[in-house]
């Protein structure tokens, strides 16, 4: 039989596997102990419950971190782990350090449901959402993870497509029984499923980054489908209607991709949809994935856009480039081993 | 998401060889090709179901296949004639504006097109694909469409291109370029079929997908 997972468990999900077991109440708390701020790998090693509660939850339970089955390491010292998933899948996570911080980031789910155009975790469809469990061993079955200082879901998935799993992993990251991170060292990403992400923001405290991609509502249905069902004009009316306070921080992910949203014309409409918004915006490089019939725009253009945009009082930054000599954008290493293995329906 | 409403439901009888059509009155105004959300229960979150029938009919049809895993539809194929279910209002924007478009679809992603052909409106082509004819709902009301490809890829039969959709598509050298090409279905067959497009030369904004999530 195989045995249930611990890790990736809240501290309620914990004290009701104790409760099942006859376990006391407090073994709850000491477990999560266990699994989040001492380094068990196995129930054996929780030498503050007794041999008999050890037992008991030995026979139905393991701890169950997941090394990575490959690493490859980008002259630039990013490094892309690739875990096994259900279903002979996998999933990507991505460490990029950057002098004295180390980001990890994280997939949500074993592909994507979201088909944008230039994604390409997208070709590979859809084959399942990742546990709290799944989603937390990116962060901790790296052999970095002790000195990683902040965590970005900007793997493979939607998030908020993902909304229960993604909310208890992030529960688990900043509770004081957990890992008790500060949320605002974790970034989740969306394309603006506005359901999930009104919940991601009463539920949690983390950093908000949004797709864009283009303000205008035309381009954007051709480029994220997502557009056709919500909106960016009214993902923005939420963002709007929430306060985010001083600490926390939402921003817009922009990829430039080369005469389709990068001229003058962006830059006015951006302006006019984020005025008044405390936010700002992450250009970002595009790196053409095969057969894409988008293009990156040039390094003259994009510093020219965000210096503009930034004149105008929408603060704009640059993302640097990441492990681009090892396919560092999500999906590619996945979905080239995914691919073979395929079946389709139609 | 919008307010939820409670409607009776007026039908739910299986369709095909695993979906069903679920029937309530119609109390607002949409247009073909728009979604509503859909729960059983007020504290469950509503799911997105594409609207399945004309905007002139006097009830509200929508097609739902059984996810074993799945919150809501376990839940609605249990359904009976008077038990009701919590709706959204209409929204989404995949709406055709009556410009000359091929329409390509699979599994469910046909109600839309079957909401707009039941609004009068009529593609140049029509591309349905699905495992076996059974699983091309709809398939006996197309045919009154003048280009409708019925392609499965295990059946076979007078009036059936026997292979996948994208095997049809594919053996075109060429694919007309002054029209739009609507995608519904899974977002595997979306990006398949808009990749394949793209490489035959349609250009990428000539391409309109609705994913199902």
């Amino acid at each position: 039989m195989n045995k249930l997972t611990l890790f990736g468990k809240t501290l309620a999900e914990l004290k009701d596997i104790c409760t099942q077991l006859g376990l006391p109440g407090f073994a709850g708390k000491q477990i999560a102990q266990w699994l989040y701020q001492k380094e068990v790998v196995s129930i054996i090693e929780m030498t503050n419950l007794s041999f008999k509660s050890r037992e008991l939850l030995d026979q139905k339970y393991e701890v169950g971190l997941q090394p990575p089955i490959n690493v490859q390491v980008s002259t630039d010292g990013t490094k892309k782990y690739l875990f096994n998933a259900k279903g002979g899948n996998f999933i990507e996570t991505a460490l990029m350090p950057d002098n004295d911080r180390k980001t990890v980031c994280v997939s949500s789910q074993v592909g994507c449901k979201m088909g944008c155009l230039f994604c390409m975790t997208a070709r590979q469809g859809f084959q399942s959402n990742l546990t709290a469990g799944e989603i937390l061993n990116q962060y901790r079955s790296i052999p970095e993870w002790a000195e990683i200082t902040n965590l970005v879901y900007m793997g493979m998935g939607e998030p908020f497509d993902n909304i229960d799993e993604v909310l208890k992993s992030l529960e688990i990251l900043t509770s004081d029984w957990g890992y008790a991170l500060s949320p605002k060292r974790i970034t989740v990403s969306t394309i603006g499923i506005i359901p999930g992400m009104k919940t991601f923001l009463e539920k949690s405290n983390c950093h908000l980054a949004v797709s864009m991609h283009t303000p205008f509502e035309d381009e954007r249905k051709k480029l994220m489908p997502i557009e056709q069902v919500y909106s960016l004009e009214e993902v923005i009316k939420h963002i709007s209607a929430f306060d985010f306070g001083l600490q926390r921080r939402v921003s817009f992910e922009y990829i430039m991709f080369k005469d389709v949203n990068d001229t003058p014309r962006h830059v006015k409409e951006l302006t006019r949809l984020l005025n008044g918004l405390r936010c700002r915006i992450n250009l970002i490089r595009f790196h053409p994935i095969p057969d894409s019939p988008l293009q990156g725009s040039d390094d003259e253009t994009i510093i020219n856009f965000r210096d503009t945009l930034n004149r105008k009082g929408i603060l704009t930054t640059l993302r640097a480039s990441r492990g681009q000599d090892i396919y560092a954008a999500c999906g590619l290493l996945s979905t080239k081993e995914l691919v073979k293995k395929q079946e389709r329906d139609y | 998401m919008s307010s939820l409403n409670q409607v009776l439901i007026t039908e739910n009888q299986p369709i095909g060889s695993q979906a069903f059509l679920l029937k309530f009155k119609r109390t607002f105004t949409f247009k073909p090709g728009q979604i509503i959300g859909i729960t059983t229960q007020k504290d469950i979150a509503p799911r997105l179901y594409s609207i399945c029938s004309g905007s002139d009919d006097s009830t509200i049809s929508i097609l739902y296949t059984v996810k074993e895993d799945g919150v809501i539809t376990p839940k609605l194929s249990e359904l009976k004639i008077s038990d009701t279910i919590w709706i959204t209002e209409p929204q989404g924007k995949f709406t055709n504006k009556g410009e000359p478009a091929w329409w390509i679809a699979t599994g469910t992603g046909i109600a839309p097109f079957y909401s707009m052909m039941q609004s009068g409106q009529k593609p140049l082509k029509l591309i349905h694909g699905g495992r076996t004819i059974a699983d091309l709902y709809f398939h006996q009301q197309f045919k009154a469409f003048s280009d409708y490809i019925k392609c499965c890829s295990q059946d076979s039969g007078e009036g059936i291109f026997a292979g996948r959709l994208t095997s049809y598509l594919d053996g075109f050298d060429t694919l007309p370029q002054n029209l739009n090409y609507y995608l519904c279905g899974s977002a595997e067959m979306v990006v398949d079929v808009r990749n394949l497009l793209i490489k035959k030369g349609v250009e990428y904004h000539q391409i309109i997908t609705e994913i199902y999530f």
